[in-house]
């Protein structure tokens, strides 16, 4: 029987010929993840059980992105706990603030994941590297003590899903709208234990950038990972980032799938999630009239220059809404640097948004723009769930960059081409 | 092995973010994390809980972040399994690699009601509702999985492979 992308992946990384859907493996991994936040909970373990060794001092991130800089003082103290572990180990791939960025922007700018590994992550969005032709996945903080510890990781082997691109994006329509589209028709456990599987003849219509919203987000329907093909995109991306050598995966011709879906890319409308589910989603033309007190661009889903990009185009020149704060996240120091130096900052100033350093702040209501009782957000971050940025009784709208920035400028949820 | 409690039950897709809020996740202290345990849905869940209770859950249970913390202050609350018709992955993972047993079991998540008495066997996957005198059959655990659950735990299973 053919494998899919993902399970020949996994058969390499499990030294054996072939995997089925279901088989329990162990596997050898290429990279291991945490945040501030799950690896401190990891530490914890791998000391507890009296771990004295990493298997890696390469094969280890450790980005401290969630709660900095330092929100307050057990935020400090989780930062100084892996900070003190990871210059115990020496672990290389170390980010503290001045030099980190989200973890999932930061790890594929910085070249540190690649095509065909394997990577593991104590946080769910470690789907995102998928979009490089990885098998990356999220898993927890005593998954991540274990890893650390024996660079290995336990896998029951996922089917899969196969999604088929064909056509082109229209204006305004990204690889956000990609992906909430996508959930809306499978919903938020449409894809439970399985793999995504992207390629199709529309495939090099996405950025790089689009890819990894896509594959950031496929948690979002319950996927184990978000995975796709291999192509000149791709190779244009790692080119000057990756120098080591990765294998390309392509999956069988023969590859078994538990759906096949034939998405026209071409045929996307910008895109809205209500709360407080990512699969409550309604295309710009459906929303009606949702006034709004805050817009959050940003995140490891949308903090990328392409992100930046499309916001700044709308907010230039134009102002914020009178009654709605707008934040703007770039992902990564350099992202930063390079939004400065396009001059995308300084139309975010002008326009009245306040522009902050890389931190997940706000995604998950950890700081940096938590919301009151009744205020409604449209954010450009992956989940709506009740009380995800702030009170129980707030309200967070998932849309791209595009749709967040329109927002921000007509005061309530709006798409580029109504202002 | 067996267990015997209270059932706690909940809806489709409790997402880690109610089953311990992010804004909670700056807090070491364990028991004082659990003390938070799914407030925003239930406020009054950490105060009825008892030690050997259940929680029932629908489709989809345990869905978003990867946090740890959110199977960890299940069980810090003294909750003996979580019974929901689906787990989302990585909680599921998370749930047996601290050795908080779970199952997946439809029939018991449509039968079973708020406050039933329920008997699980973990060894047969038997789940028996004493308060309605009605049994149901989760599928048992691997044995790989199982391993990992009679070890009370992922590491402790590896350092007994390790020999240590």
């Amino acid at each position: 029987m053919g494998m899919t992308m993902s399970q020949k992946i996994l058969a390499k990384k499990a030294g054996l010929d072939s995997v089925a859907p279901g088989q329990l493996i162990n596997a050898d991994v290429d990279m291991v993840l945490g945040n501030d936040i799950t690896t401190p909970v990891a530490i914890d373990e791998f000391e507890k059980y009296g771990f004295d060794s990493v298997y890696s001092k390469t094969g280890i991130s450790i980005v401290l992105d969630h709660f900095v800089p330092n929100k307050d003082i057990k935020a400090a103290q989780l930062s100084k706990r892996c900070r003190e572990f990871a210059g115990k180990y020496g672990i290389e791939h170390f980010f503290d603030v001045g030099r980190m960025g989200i973890e999932h922007a930061l790890l594929p700018e910085q070249g540190i994941v690649a095509p065909g590994e394997l990577i593991v992550g104590a946080d769910s969005h470690t789907c995102t590297y998928g979009a490089l032709g990885a098998f990356s996945t999220g898993f927890g903080s005593t998954d991540m003590a274990a890893a650390m510890a024996t660079g290995k990781c336990w896998f029951k082997v996922p089917s899969a899903i196969r999604f088929n691109l064909t056509g082109k994006p229209g204006r305004w329509v990204s690889g956000k709208d990609v992906i909430l589209h996508i959930i809306g028709i499978i919903g938020v456990d449409g894809a439970l234990y399985k793999s995504m599987e992207f390629g199709g003849e529309g495939l090099g219509n996405l950025s790089m950038d689009d890819r990894l919203t896509i594959a950031n987000m496929a948690i979002e329907a319950g996927a184990k990972n978000g995975i796709f093909e291999v192509d000149e995109v791709t190779l244009a991306y790692e080119k000057g980032r990756v120098d080591r050598p990765f294998e390309i995966y392509a999956p069988d011709p023969d590859a078994v799938y538990d759906a096949v879906y034939d998405i026209d890319l071409s045929a996307i409308r910008p895109t809205v999630s209500f709360p407080h589910l990512p699969e409550n989603t309604r295309t710009i033309d459906e929303v009606g009239e949702v006034r709004i007190d805050q817009v959050v661009i940003g995140s490891c889903t949308n903090g990328r220059m392409s992100d930046l990009a499309a916001a700044a185009e709308i907010l230039r020149g134009r102002r914020v809404a009178d009654g709605v704060r707008c934040i703007v996240i770039p992902g990564t120091q350099q992202i930063y640097k390079e939004a400065m130096e396009a001059g995308y900052l300084s139309d975010f100033i002008e326009a009245g948004c306040a522009v902050s350093t890389p931190t997940c702040g706000p995604c998950l209501g950890g700081y940096m723009g938590i919301l009151a009782e009744g205020e409604r957000c449209v954010a450009t971050t992956n989940r709506n769930f009740v009380g995800r940025m702030g009170h129980v009784k707030s309200e967070v709208y998932l849309a791209s960059p595009a749709v967040a920035a329109a927002s921000a400028v007509a005061g309530k949820i709006a798409g580029p081409d109504s202002l | 092995m067996k267990a015997t409690g209270t059932v706690h039950k909940y809806g489709d897709n409790i997402d880690t973010d109610v089953i311990i809020p992010a804004r909670c996740l700056n807090i070491s202290d364990r028991g004082e994390l659990a003390s938070h345990c799914m407030e925003d849905i239930d406020a009054e869940f950490v105060k009825k809980v008892r030690p050997g209770d259940m929680i029932v859950g629908g489709w989809n249970f345990g869905c978003g972040s990867s946090r740890e913390h959110a199977p960890m202050v299940i069980k810090e609350n003294g909750v003996s399994c979580v019974i929901a018709k689906t787990f989302a992955r990585i909680f599921y993972r998370n749930a047996i690699n601290i050795g908080l047993p779970i199952l997946e079991c439809e029939q018991a998540s449509d039968a079973i009601q708020n406050g039933d008495r329920v008997e699980v066997d973990f060894d047969t996957g038997v789940i028996r509702n004493l308060t309605r005198e009605e049994s149901y059959t989760a599928a048992p655990f691997p044995a790989f999985i199982k391993e990992i659950i009679d070890a009370d735990g992922l590491l402790n299973s590896i350092r007994r492979r390790m020999g240590k």
